[in-house]
């Protein structure tokens, strides 16, 4: 991994996982957006309910840091 | 068919059916069995003695083809909380109520003696017969019995031996489509059924309609509201998942009550988590959707069977399971499946039990995770009743007093369900001034502080909580009274489409000309009726707090206490 890359914990919930994983540690560009790993993942943004980095909500545009935990979550809802 | 009041007097074993009065005609459900309790019970009553009444109500919408629209709502003063109270539950009956033009049934009084009666009801009004045959039995037994006493088309309201014996956390069991069961679990409401020493309540099938002045008006309406239900994405993961999807994301968010209470976030919850439930209720032949009444399109319940395939429970709902789950550090989903299963036999309100066991275990008990000593104790102190089995069937409160705990997660007596206050600041506020208790249905902030639902408020910060739980416990009045399950509510705050449907619909049913605003004024309306009856009946401002340690006890992961200061929740009540 060189510096201009950074390695997190992606999370993946509900439907997001068919196909593709619960967790899993993976390597992107330093400067990459939440929103361009999503796309990345083949998710549709417009299906993402909630993401978050270290159990802290964020937004697509954020940028996460080496090491970070990143949760997305499709629409969901109960109670 | 007319309207009408049902009264049943238990004192002298007679009843009797009453023209609606013109106060009661635009109430139903919640805001019917909140305000004829405010009317005729008096605040200071012993709950479970003869000056307590147990009001039935379906909503205003119930017995109609409306969508989503058969929830039943039962009110009393509670045996936990020493509150008002009022649950809501799905099951055939309240709409088999409506089209019999029960308006509300109240039941008043205590009988002399040691007999035991059930209620049928019919279009000629009730009846009052003394019951042996099911004296004792479990609800499904009940069920099973009534099933082929009469048919299996009758609607069923009944309590187990929870109630018989008054314990405080006794619910009231509803029979569903499929003969299985549905719950008005909150606050104690059995015990005040079984003191006035009514078994169950049989309703009779009716092929009768609900009057709706302008069908065509409610055709259309109907129409939009449906799609706007099935359109809405939250609807679809909760017909895969059911509420059970929240566990990984409350987890996530650091906000789900681990050990009772002592940390946010439980190692095993992927173990219990919807995706995994999902995948056994396939692999096992459950059905992952089902409707706890007819006319609901979303479908959150389901069937879970046990490893041979066998039925083992239906809805299977995420406060349960976080309770028996991460509160009591059991990672096995059928654990928690036979405690649910047993718990709905025994009626007990299974948030409330399994609170009180997450106590129990931090007083020493039992082991916390032990799921299978979890459903010993069930089956063998709180449904025979020894005087353990009582303590735990009286709920958490009464475990903390009876083990020398402290960290007792309730409000107003009741057990905190399955969101952290530290974390979700929200939901503290909803806990804290419910006029009901704790209680997540009651305001249930989670959707924009977690969900995304509604707008985006930061569930740690402090600002704009209090508006927030305000508004949703205002709106939650009203949805409660309508007869719509409290889900149209991720509908309603995200499509604009789906309130102003709801509202033609009331207006078509019954000739009338509300707006939005009158029906926001009626959530106001209740919630005031309902926090005079709690004033007085000796409840201050002092009551609406959270437990001393959550203002002294971090939880992981985010290291936060209960930060919201005393004034700000009184501020709550400035409407």
């Amino acid at each position: 991994m060189s510096t201009n890359e950074i390695s997190i914990t992606v999370k993946l919930f509900a439907f997001f996982r068919e196909n593709r994983f619960k967790q899993q540690e993976q390597t992107f560009p330093a400067t990459i957006t939440v929103r361009e790993i999503i796309q990345r993942l083949g998710i549709d943004p417009e299906e993402v309910g909630v993401t978050m980095i270290n159990s802290r909500h964020c937004t697509l545009d954020q940028t996460p840091v080496q090491g970070d935990q990143l949760a997305i979550f499709p629409v969901i809802g109960g109670g | 068919m007319a309207e009408k009041i049902y009264r049943v007097n238990m004192t002298n074993l007679t009843t009797s059916t009453e023209p609606v009065p013109d106060k009661w005609l635009g109430l139903g459900g919640r805001g019917l069995t909140s305000t004829i309790v405010a009317d005729e019970v008096e605040p200071t009553c012993h709950p479970l003695g003869g000056k307590n009444k147990l009001v039935v109500a379906p909503g205003l919408l119930s017995g109609t083809v409306a969508a989503n629209s058969g929830r039943l709502s039962i009110g009393a003063k509670s045996p936990l909380t020493g509150t008002i109270k009022e649950a809501n539950s799905g099951g055939t009956a309240a709409q088999m109520l409506a089209k019999l033009g029960c308006k509300a049934l109240i039941i008043e009084g205590l009988p002399e003696g040691d007999a035991w009666y059930t209620l049928l009801i019919s279009k000629d009004g009730v009846t009052i017969q003394e019951e042996q045959e099911l004296v004792g039995k479990g609800n499904f037994d009940v069920v099973a019995t009534i099933g082929k006493r009469t048919d299996e088309k009758h609607g069923i309201i009944t309590i187990g031996p929870a109630g018989e014996m008054k314990l405080s956390a006794a619910n009231i069991s509803i029979k569903d489509p499929d003969s299985h069961l549905r719950s008005s679990g909150r606050g104690g409401l059995g015990a005040v059924m079984g003191s006035k020493r009514v078994k169950c309540i049989i309703i009779e099938p009716t092929d009768a309609k609900v009057e709706i002045v302008d069908q065509e008006k409610f055709t259309e309406a109907n129409r939009a509201f449906t799609k706007a239900l099935v359109d809405n994405p939250i609807s679809q993961a909760l017909g895969t998942y059911g509420t059970n999807v929240l566990v990984n994301i409350i987890n996530e968010a650091g906000a789900l009550p681990t050990r009772n209470f002592t940390n946010g976030q439980f190692d095993g919850h992927e173990e219990i988590s919807g995706e995994t439930m999902h995948d056994i209720i396939v692999e096992r032949e459950g059905k992952p959707k089902h409707n706890c009444h007819k006319g609901c399109v979303i479908q959150c319940s389901q069937i879970y069977n046990d490893k041979e395939k066998k039925y083992k429970t239906s809805g299977f709902e995420y406060e349960s399971i976080w309770a028996m789950g991460a509160d009591c550090c059991v990672d096995n989903l059928d654990h928690i499946a036979e405690a649910d299963h047993l718990m709905d036999d025994i009626g007990v309100d299974s948030i409330e039990t399994s609170v009180a066991m997450g106590v129990a275990m931090e007083g020493g008990l039992l082991e916390f995770g032990d799921g299978e000593g979890i459903c010993r104790i069930l089956r063998e102190d709180v449904a025979k009743g020894t005087p353990l089995g009582r303590i735990i069937g009286c709920g958490a409160a009464s475990v903390g007093r009876a083990f020398g705990v402290t960290r007792v997660p309730v409000v107003k007596n009741q057990a905190i369900p399955a969101y952290d206050p530290r974390a979700v600041k929200g939901m503290g506020i909803t806990y804290a001034t419910s006029t009901q208790g704790a209680d997540h249905t009651m305001g249930y902030t989670i959707a924009t502080n977690i969900l995304g639902v509604g707008g985006s408020i930061d569930p740690l910060s402090q600002d704009g909580q209090v508006e927030l739980s305000r508004n949703l416990q205002i709106a939650t009045a009203a949805i409660d009274s309508t007869g719509m399950c409290l889900f149209i509510a991720f509908a309603a705050l995200d499509d604009e489409k789906c309130l102003p449907a709801l509202v033609d619909m009331i207006n078509a049913r019954f000739g009338a000309d509300l707006t939005a605003d009158d029906v926001t004024n009626l959530g106001i309306s209740i919630l005031k009726t309902e926090r005079a009856f709690n004033e007085a009946a000796g409840f201050t401002n002092k009551d609406d707090r959270l437990p001393e340690f959550f203002y002294e006890e971090p939880i992981a992961p985010h290291n936060v206490v209960w930060d919201i200061p005393d004034e700000e929740l009184d501020k709550f009540w400035d409407f």
